[in-house]
């Protein structure tokens, strides 16, 4: 097995210790917008709960017959430190292994949770979205209300936004610096 | 033709010559358009904040109302000394106690002056005092509610009008009585003994510094005479109080010639450090009184009412040096303090000149002994010893003096109808425009302060006869402001107010909007009767008490269905507003209640008293029109004969609800 470079261990340590931010800091945003609240509502998810004006978006929701927002409904919210703490613990090994295949297994880790979390999200956007009350107030037919994964949307008199929030982008540096330190290696080592 | 023909046609021309004539003598009609820049400077844009909050005495209508400056719109009438059936102000459980006073419940006063608390002479916009003229009684507004927090009584007094002005920390906001009374055991005496047994007396409340909390700190008996204004000292006169005050000659009828006789009424200088020296020394004496304090409690959104029994009080007669008279021409009425607080000018409101004083002659001429004579056992200082000069020919009939950050002043002249611009130092008069008609208060922002904000002069006028699109014998009172951020004054909007009003204050927004509260947090309601969710949501009896705690979130109460009420019940309605979002409050009304509304806002617990008369469904609604589904927040009780024993039952979307005592 080929051993990695000083400087791709350190940079792959950095890249683990940085991911302890996510017990600190919100991951992930939903912002939305109507003409009664131009200030914006927000919801902010964190590794273990929500935050922000929960209730209010719970409380107008339900006219349209959607869900009321718990942090129960998210068992998540029960293993999503773990998988962090894995995360982190791989990293370091990673980088006090010094091996290239440590390097291929945490950016693979990082690159799968990723996309897992980004299909958790979907899938629970899209019941929250469509799996409405029946007995609504307002019932539109062949409309649902499943928010953006990423970007922008518009839903009646709400304009919703979802992305990553500070944890999130401190994520995504991570998987770029584990990324890159691969990267790094395959070319040096191509060139040699 | 003729002679007669002649002279005819002749005196026909005279005619028409002299018409004419007289025509071009008459004067012009005052000037009802002013500068072609006006309407920009007082335009603030759709979705744009006014620069200053302009807190307006309501006059005779008990309340406080809250404009935005230089828009003039209005933006909120704070229920204070008057009963409120909108938000429930005197009417709902909670607030009955506001209004309490030891003549039992009052449901009506007489706003005439806002001051807002200070702090080294600055506004910090926490608090807006105001006085109530009729029962004496002092308020205390919070300026983060934008509610009315406490109300304190004051023994003693006929007419709290010299009142609430504040000391330099909100050390104490004093109150004089405009009406010297009869006290102690002798109340039941003739009038006509006025001399002999009517007091008038000054209280000083003590504001705690932390929670605005207020106490009679003491009381200072003085001659019978009126008092009518004051301003306390600032800076260097920063200890001081002056009261204006009228009828020094103890008249008690027909007070409009009685009370005018003398050249000279006073301005009272009152050296308050001196009193709390007596103070500390126990010289105060404790003299029984009754009078009651009621205080809003913001974590369980209820009032309570106190009585109390006892007052401080001290004899400037004995206790020397706490008072001094300084002579004043002509009944004065304004008296105010320039914001270096060395000159106090006083306003004769039937005088043609306005005298200033100044706080280092003054000190001088007590060091000095420079008397000319005592009146009621109180040394008078001689006029020309204290006084700083004369502003010459300045109007007629001044009122009130405020002051901007360049040394000028502003005085208002009611006879006259105008503003008169002078210089504080040189006494020399700057200019004057009319104001639209005869205005009483006027106001500079800050204008009381050491830090005037300036920009503007605020006129509160007393009659607007053709300013406005008449509405029968009542027309609406109405204030003008005028820019004087150049060496002219200029007029640049009219708006209406409501009324009457008096005195105002203005303080800049950035004082105040970004500790306005939002919504009370549910968590933190401490209300007896709360239901801090539908869950907890219930009807209980207590005899023929039946206490409903009802729950409101858009869109439905909870409960909206109950059942096994009697008439001879007295049903408590307890609604607590369950959110927790900005500007969604919710209202509770009830059919044929003798009673008012409720307005809940967002955390809030209100209770609606309502004793059902006779058998039948009473409905009950939201009346905030708080969502889309507002019209549908509505619910039903029944009410059955006394005695019936339909048994007590209560839900809320229970549509085959047939078992006894079903909730949610």
């Amino acid at each position: 097995m080929k051993p990695i470079k000083r400087i791709s261990r350190g940079v792959v340590a950095v890249a683990a210790l940085l991911m302890i931010s996510a017990y600190f800091v919100p991951l992930w945003q939903i912002l939305m917008w109507a003409p009664q609240y131009p200030e914006g509502l927000e919801m902010k998810i964190w590794i273990d709960t929500l935050s922000g004006d929960v209730k209010i978006i719970s409380a107008l929701n339900h006219y349209i017959g959607m869900k009321h927002i718990e942090v129960e409904m998210f068992p998540e919210f029960g293993y999503m430190i773990y998988i962090v703490a894995v995360l982190i613990g791989v990293g370091l090994l990673a980088a006090l292994w010094g091996k290239r295949l440590g390097l291929w297994i945490f950016a693979g880790l990082l690159v799968a949770t990723g996309i897992a979390a980004l299909v958790d999200f979907y899938l629970w956007g899209y019941d929250y979205g469509h799996n409405l009350d029946p007995t609504a107030a307002i019932s539109i037919p062949g409309m649902s209300y499943q928010p953006p994964l990423i970007g922008t949307k518009q839903l009646l008199n709400f304009t919703a936004f979802s992305g990553p929030d500070i944890g999130g982008w401190i994520f995504m540096v991570s998987a770029v610096m584990a990324i890159g330190a691969l990267v790094y290696e395959i070319y040096i080592n191509r060139t040699k | 033709m003729d002679k007669k023909t002649i002279l005819r046609s002749l005196l026909v021309v005279a005619t028409l010559v002299g018409i004419t004539v007289l025509q071009m003598c008459k004067p012009q009609a005052p000037a009802s358009v002013s500068g072609s820049d006006a309407a920009v400077k007082a335009y603030v844009p759709p979705g744009q904040y006014d620069e200053f909050y302009n807190l307006v005495s309501g006059g005779f209508s008990g309340q406080m109302s809250v404009y935005g400056l230089p828009s003039g719109r209005l933006f909120r009438v704070i229920p204070v000394f008057s009963e409120d059936p909108t938000t429930g102000y005197g009417y709902s459980e909670e607030t009955k106690a506001m209004l309490n006073t030891s003549h039992g419940y009052v449901p009506w006063d007489d706003l005439h002056h806002p001051a807002v608390s200070t702090t080294n002479g600055e506004h910090d916009g926490r608090w807006v005092f105001g006085n109530a003229n009729n029962t004496p009684r002092v308020a205390r507004i919070d300026l983060k509610t934008f509610r009315t927090s406490e109300i304190i009584e004051l023994p003693n007094s006929g007419g709290n009008h010299s009142s609430p002005f504040i000391t330099e920390n909100t050390e104490y906001v004093v109150a004089g009585t405009r009406f010297s009374v009869p006290v102690g055991d002798k109340t039941d005496v003739a009038i006509s003994t006025f001399k002999e047994n009517f007091k008038g007396y000054i209280s000083f409340i003590s504001v705690d510094p932390k929670d605005g909390k207020m106490n009679i700190a003491f009381q200072l008996k003085t001659p019978g005479v009126s008092f009518d204004l004051a301003r306390a000292g600032k800076g260097p006169s920063h200890g001081w109080f002056f009261f204006s005050c009228y009828n020094t000659e103890q008249a008690y009828t027909l007070l409009e010639v009685n009370a005018s006789q003398k050249d000279k009424d006073f301005i009272m200088a009152v050296n308050w450090k001196k009193a709390e020296e007596y103070l500390a020394q126990g010289k105060g004496e404790k003299v029984k009184a009754r009078y009651a304090r009621n205080r809003y409690d913001e974590s369980t959104h209820t009032a309570t009412s106190e009585m109390l029994t006892e007052v401080l009080q001290l004899d400037p007669a004995v206790l020397k040096d706490i008072i001094y008279f300084i002579p004043c021409p002509k009944s004065p009425h304004g008296c105010d303090t320039d914001p270096s607080g060395e000159y106090i000018v006083g306003s004769g409101k039937l005088a043609a000149l306005i005298p200033v004083f100044s706080f280092t002659k003054i000190q001088q001429a007590i060091a000095n002994k420079d008397f000319e004579g005592e009146f009621a056992g109180i040394p008078v200082i001689k006029y020309e010893s204290a006084l700083h000069g004369e502003v010459k020919k300045p109007g007629l009939g001044p009122l009130h003096t405020e002051f901007d950050a360049n040394g000028n002043a502003y005085t208002s002249f009611f006879v006259s109808s105008e503003i008169v611009k002078w210089n504080v130092k040189s006494l020399e008069v700057l200019d004057r425009v009319p104001t639209y008609y005869s205005i009483g208060h006027l106001c500079v922002p800050g204008g009381p302060t050491r830090k005037p904000h300036g920009k503007y002069v605020i006129a509160y006028n007393k009659i607007t006869k053709d300013r406005y699109l008449p509405t029968g014998p009542e027309l609406t009172q109405s204030a003008q402001i005028y820019d004087i951020t150049g060496e002219k004054m200029k007029l640049i909007l009219d708006f209406p107010t409501i009324g009457e009003p008096h005195y105002a204050e203005a303080i800049p927004a950035s004082l105040i909007m970004p500790q306005s509260t939002k919504i009370f947090k549910i968590e933190e309601n401490n209300h007896p009767y709360v239901a801090k969710g539908e869950g907890q949501a219930k009807v209980e009896r207590k005899g023929n008490e039946v206490h409903v705690y009802m729950t409101a979130i858009r869109s439905h109460l909870t409960p909206d269905n109950i059942e096994g009420v009697r008439v001879g019940d007295e049903v408590y309605f307890h609604v607590t507003n369950l959110e927790q979002d900005w500007d969604v409050p919710h209202g509770f009304a009830i059919k044929g209640a003798a009673n008012a509304e409720l307005l809940i806002m967002p955390g809030e617990t209100a209770t609606l008293k309502w004793k059902p008369l006779s058998v039948g469904v009473y409905p009950f609604y939201c009346t905030d029109f708080c969502s889309a589904l507002h019209q549908e927040m509505q619910g039903y009780i029944r009410i059955s004969p006394a005695g019936s024993n339909v048994p007590l039952k209560y839900s809320t979307g229970k549509t085959d609800d047939t078992a006894a005592g079903a909730g949610r």
